[in-house]
């Protein structure tokens, strides 16, 4: 009798929690394809205001960065989640990279020491994803270690994925190079910096979270 | 002058995941590049990531890593298709192979599902 009780009581208490539950929504992928820039424009578009600061330099988000309840709506359909922006992966960060950019010894070496940091929390928290979208720069080629192992881990978790290839206001992208290296995903050729094609991604969001 | 060492499946099958990384691991940090026979779980790759960030300091600037999988490789037909699972239960993951350098040594790993270019560093001397 006292373990059909608590039974019950967990039930309830399972039931109440995975009600007030919010999807969380990750923003992934390797260093400088655009994440922030995206978390950015879906900020701007639905409330007004940005997430983080973007810049040329790789490893600008070296935290996690979380927007609770953003609401995106679409067709007659409402979506409310939790933003998860997260540090690009990268297997290698060499300071004096930093260096080249501009920075000072001092400063590339903390940037360095936050962006290994920030690589071991990104992928910490892919246990936590309701639903992933990985960005990847549609300049660059997109058939890497890190992207496949990013891709692979989200599958092998059963975590929805949207492939974002970012970029495609510039010469150099090629979408269905991305395409091809993910035949098994649907893939979005988006320009976060200007908006383009940004409605079709909305429509995209709706169709992984479902 | 390049060292690359072989590391065959059966050295890492009865290993457990932090094992298996420490080992491969250590042998990157003796600026060895491995050709790993089989590859990695996808769970460890992630894990080799994290460890390889904990690792990164003034010398050791973490590692190139690339899997030549011919599972990736398009299946034409139903008998390839057939072959590839049967491979699969047989092989499990000694299939295709893993390479991994160190960063300092290993510039870029370029591949797409049947080809690696491994391109090096320049000299600094």
């Amino acid at each position: 009798m006292t373990g059909l009780f608590q039974r019950f009581i967990n039930k309830f208490f399972k039931n109440f929690f995975k009600r007030k539950k919010q999807v969380k929504l990750g923003l992934y992928g390797p260093p400088n394809g655009g994440k922030t820039t995206l978390a950015n424009k879906i900020c701007l578009d639905w409330l007004g205001e940005e997430m983080g600061t973007v810049s040329n330099i790789p490893h600008e988000t070296r935290e996690i960065q979380i927007k609770e309840e953003v609401t995106i709506k679409s067709g007659g359909k409402k979506l409310t989640f939790n933003l998860v922006d997260t540090p690009g992966i990268a297997t290698k960060i060499d300071y004096e990279d930093f260096l080249k950019e501009g920075l000072k010894e001092k400063e590339a070496k903390i940037r360095a020491k936050e962006a290994t940091k920030g690589v071991i929390d990104a992928i910490k928290w892919l246990d936590d994803m309701d639903a992933v979208i990985v960005v990847l720069d549609s300049t660059k080629d997109p058939y890497t270690q890190v992207n496949i192992t990013i891709i692979g881990n989200l599958e092998a978790r059963n975590i929805p994925v949207l492939l974002v290839g970012n970029k495609v206001d510039l010469k150099k992208s090629d979408i269905k190079k991305v395409q091809s290296a993910f035949p098994q995903y649907e893939v979005i050729g988006i320009s976060a910096k200007n908006g383009t094609n940004i409605e079709a991604f909305y429509e995209l969001l709706f169709k992984i979270t479902g | 002058m390049l060292t690359i060492q072989f590391v065959p499946y059966t050295e890492i099958q009865g290993l457990n995941s932090v094992k298996r990384i420490n080992k491969l691991l250590k042998i990157v940090k003796e600026e060895k590049i491995i050709l790993l026979e089989g590859r990695l779980k996808s769970h460890e790759e992630a894990e080799l990531i994290s460890r390889t960030m904990e690792e990164i300091d003034n010398k050791f600037k973490g590692i190139e890593i690339s899997v030549v999988n011919p599972e990736n490789s398009e299946t034409k037909d139903v008998l390839q298709a057939i072959r590839q699972i049967f491979l699969n239960l047989v092989l499990g993951s000694r299939q295709g192979f893993t390479i991994i350098g160190p960063a300092s040594i290993v510039k870029e790993i370029k591949q797409d599902p049947g080809r690696i270019q491994l391109l090096t560093q320049e000299s600094k001397r």
